[in-house]
């Protein structure tokens, strides 16, 4: 990491914004997915009613966990699997290192899990040098380049055929100039398949827990949680507590959601459910909380723990199409992650809840009904609150309360154009304001329709 | 300890108990019987499987003698597919030599309509890795054995004890590079699907 | 029916014109309006921004200004909205809640309470509607693309009443302009991004004009068409359904 100021949100989306023909590239290849979704979704007419009940599952998880995590341990371990509590990243991170030095490993085959990249488990462990492969074709791309994913289903969807082409060439000695997906993929399978092979160790996240049996599912397209868990001795889990569902039968529910909302399909390839180990194998939980215990007692934010990971919210948010998963600097972008990072850093994160027009799209596309530009909306106001928004905003904020309190003042500033040039900065005509770089101020009237209204009782009488 | 400190602080901020919802409702909208196979097959088809309908086991080896070439490595875990490696025979030990195999066929019992997924448990896989490692993935199952969805699916499973068990849809695919679907990621290139009328 | 006449800040000051058509279409329709001398604005601006804090002074004026009347119409949904959601007074709470349960934004009043089913008004051109988020996501004067759920369209109800009126299809029926308040100049560049694109569809679309419930939107729009020196323009929904051949 750089020492230097983090960029905020609007200005890596100004950065993203330099390359117009990009930005529509990526805003049309994410509306795609919308349009898959929604035809996913109309296909089944009750979907809402399915919705409906998925929040209502995660209610009752959410107002039971302690009792749902206990319950969940008691059964896994049961069934023969290992169970660890982290209390945070850094605690995940010394569990996971610590089950591989004691084996001698230090090569492991990893699929997709978000709860890592939250806890930057990769630099940890190849800081230990241990070696860590990313396998999901997405997550090995952007692990290839050197980035973080953009997007929690689709990790390298910023990058284009071109590019991946261009380092597969590097690494993997794929011809040069060659983008074609299918011969790119080809090449990803023969390295990767390689790479299960030779690994005694796999770490997997976890889509859901379930408290009932002990077991877990994961969900993927590829198989390569299969490959990676199935063929090496030791299978690592990680899961943040709110995985937890409390039966095995709702399933039914969540698995005819998430898929559907994520990618338009109406269920992944593989839905895999891990009760115990195989023999001579071992299986182990690493149950992370991270902040999570901390949103679950912030009223208005604990339902953003409902999330299962669709991404749904950030394929139709269109500040997250045209401004890319990077600009929000965050392991997850988008609409969700701007409700769940300022928990962990209010600081940091200031810009994030700020990132968004409130059009409350994401809300209604995510299958587990977060009202997530609510809890925007409400950042806003915590975050505030808590001193983390510039000074000169607040000051501005404050005079433009105060004239707009009294009726004579903001008659009086209407008629001045101060109404104009101190609280409607998009209708400054000058280089200085961002409005106009784009866009033409609005033409000022006459009269204002106070104004118009008073002439018009006047002649009445 | 962790597991301690972070059950106390989930306890805490844990609000006033909700119950859970009735799935009944849910369950009995969908619970529409009538052209189970045919939605099955449709469905399916779109995801990349191959589906055929077929009379008898006889059948299965007729089209598997044209799709394969002779002399490939075959792993069966059917009951009376018995021309091929016997997946009983085979142990888990040895994982890592079937990157050879060019077929696995396996049963299953369950089948969901709504999204083409077969259920299939690790005692029908006999080894877990089988169904992914092979470069191609042959299912056989009844035409009585589908349901209309995953409600269904999950009612059938009931309190089931397996080590493993898992649904597949397909065969393995991914759409990282740009959105264009890509058949054979990691898995198996192909999924065929054989429905005994 | 006593309705009290809402017309934002924004309105007032820069589109007039809209807020006077809101007047007259209302008052054709037999409707006794009154317009409230000392309103200024909803409050949302510094809401918005965080500042919910900071507006207890516009929210203690609002209800001064706006408390006792039956029905209390405003043209814009986001303003609308805002009342609905978040106007509250300590002191006078009660008469709060009376206000944000007779709170409407101008189209769903036509439809809802006036019940209109007929229109004296023409407008022969083609037409683009932009559906404003906040009024169709948050007071659902409009279905939404994202649910599954019956189609309807308060606004295109009207729209449809209207002689010589043609409604163009659009590629998103209902993505964001990216207006967003403050959002367009703490975010311009993603802010500019999304009013370009969406001013685009209308365009490629056949729109001569383009319309919507709230003028937030049309602000917005209008000032990137004037900027593509553009000859299509904006009008409030209000101008059309008020709009007769002279």
């Amino acid at each position: 990491m750089s020492s230097a100021v983090t960029k905020d949100h609007a200005e890596l989306a100004e950065i993203f914004n330099r390359d117009e023909p990009r930005v529509d590239w990526h805003d049309e290849t994410l509306w795609w997915v919308r349009a898959k979704r929604d035809i996913a979704a109309q296909k089944l007419p009750e979907w809402e009613l399915l919705r409906e009940t998925a929040s209502q599952i995660k209610n009752n998880v959410l107002s039971n966990l302690s009792e749902y995590l206990t319950q969940f341990e008691a059964n896994a371990i049961k069934n023969g699997i290992i169970v660890h509590w982290a209390a945070d990243a850094a605690e995940h991170n010394q569990i996971i290192h610590k089950l591989l030095s004691d084996r001698g490993i230090d090569r492991m085959v990893k699929s997709k899990s978000m709860l890592t990249e939250e806890c930057h488990l990769n630099e940890y462990l190849i800081e230990r040098g241990v070696d860590v492969i990313d396998s999901d074709l997405g997550e090995r791309i952007v692990q290839l380049a050197g980035e973080p994913p953009s997007h929690i289903v689709l990790p390298c969807i910023h990058k284009k055929k071109e590019e991946i082409g261009d380092i597969f060439h590097e690494h993997l000695g794929s011809a040069k100039g060659e983008s074609d997906p299918k011969i790119l993929t080809e090449t990803a399978r023969q390295h990767l398949r390689e790479v299960f092979l030779t690994r005694r160790s796999a770490l997997t996240g976890v889509n859901f827990a379930v408290a009932e049996t002990g077991e877990f599912v994961i969900c993927t397209n590829e198989g390569n949680a299969d490959m990676g868990a199935h063929l090496a001795e030791i299978h690592i889990a990680s899961m943040g507590i709110e995985k937890i569902i409390p039966e095995r039968k709702h399933l039914g529910v969540f698995l005819r959601l998430l898929t559907r909302s994520a990618t338009g399909q109406p269920i992944t390839t593989y839905s895999s459910h891990f009760s115990k180990p195989q023999a001579g194998k071992e299986i182990h939980i690493v149950i992370v909380d991270n902040g999570r215990s901390i949103q679950l007692g912030r009223k208005d934010f604990r339902n953003s723990l409902k999330c299962i990971r669709c991404g749904a919210c950030m394929n139709t948010c269109p500040v997250y199409r045209k401004s890319g998963g990077h600009s929000y600097h965050t392991a997850v972008a988008g609409p969700i992650g701007s409700i769940l990072a300022p928990n962990l850093d209010m600081k940091k994160y200031a810009d994030l809840p700020f990132a968004s027009t409130l059009c409350g799209s994401c809300s209604n596309v995510c299958p587990v009904k977060i009202d997530i530009h609510d809890q925007l909306y409400k950042w806003r106001q915590v975050i505030v609150q808590e001193g983390y928004s510039p000074k000169a905003k607040t000051l501005a904020m404050k005079g433009m309360a105060f004239t707009l309190s009294s009726p004579g003042l903001y008659r009086a500033a209407g008629k001045m154009g101060r109404f104009t040039f101190k609280y409607a900065p998009f209708a400054v005509n000058n280089g200085m304001n961002p409005w106009y770089k784009h866009r033409e101020m609005p033409k000022a009237p006459e009269e204002s329709f106070g104004e118009w209204y008073k002439k018009r009782e006047g002649e009445k009488r | 300890m962790s597991r301690e400190k972070i059950l106390a602080a989930v306890k805490a901020n844990q609000f006033t108990s909700a119950e859970l919802p009735d799935l009944n409702v849910l369950a009995s909208l969908t619970a529409t019987d009538a052209n189970l196979v045919e939605k099955y097959t449709a469905i399916a088809s779109a995801g990349g499987s191959f589906v055929y309908e077929v009379a008898d086991l006889e059948a299965i080896k007729t089209i598997l003698q044209k799709e394969f070439k002779p002399g490939v490595q075959v792993i069966s875990g059917v009951a009376g597919l018995t021309d091929y490696t016997d997946a009983a025979s085979v142990v888990h030990e040895l994982s890592h030599s079937f990157a050879n195999v060019e077929l696995t066929i396996l049963q299953s019992n369950l089948g969901v309509a709504e999204n083409g997924a077969l259920w299939l448990t690790e005692e029908q896989m006999h080894i877990r890795v089988l169904p992914f490692i092979a470069q191609h993935l042959a299912i056989v199952i009844d035409k009585n054995n589908f349901v209309p969805t995953m409600a269904q699916a999950y009612e059938k499973i009931g309190d089931a004890r397996y080590g493993y068990g898992a649904f597949i849809s397909g065969p393995s695919k991914t759409a990282d590079i740009e959105q264009s679907l890509v058949i054979g990621a990691h898995g198996p290139r192909s999924l065929s699907v054989f429905i005994i009328t | 029916m006593k309705v009290a006449l809402f017309v934002p800040c924004y309105v007032d000051q820069f589109y007039p014109k809209a807020a006077i058509a809101t007047l007259e279409l209302l008052e054709k329709l037999g409707v006794e309006v009154h317009y409230p001398k000392n309103q200024t604005c909803c409050g949302q601006p510094m809401a918005n921004s965080g500042y919910e804090h900071l507006t207890t002074g516009c929210n203690n004026l609002f209800i001064d200004n706006f408390s006792g009347y039956d029905y209390i119409v405003c043209p814009s949904g986001s303003c609308t909205l805002h009342i609905k959601e978040h106007l509250h007074s300590p002191q006078s709470e009660d008469k709060a809640t009376e206000i944000r349960k007779r709170v409407y934004e101008l189209t769903e009043f036509l439809v809802d309470i006036l019940h209109v089913e007929h229109l004296e008004a023409s407008f022969p051109h083609k037409v683009g509607l932009h559906q404003s988020c906040h009024g169709l996501r948050g007071l659902h004067i409009a279905q939404m693309s994202e649910l599954v759920a019956p189609a309807f369209s308060k606004p295109a109800k009207l729209l449809d009443m209207v002689q010589g009126l043609q409604l163009v299809q659009l590629g998103r029926q209902d993505d964001c302009c990216g207006f967003g308040g403050t959002f367009c100049v703490a975010e311009e560049a993603v802010s500019s991004k999304m009013g370009k694109d969406r001013v685009d569809d209308h365009i490629e679309h056949g729109a001569e004009y383009i319309t919507s419930a709230d003028l937030s939107c049309l602000m917005h729009m209008e000032g990137i068409l004037r900027r593509q020196n553009s000859n299509v323009k904006v009008i409030h929904v209000a101008e059309i359904l008020n709009h007769s051949i002279q």
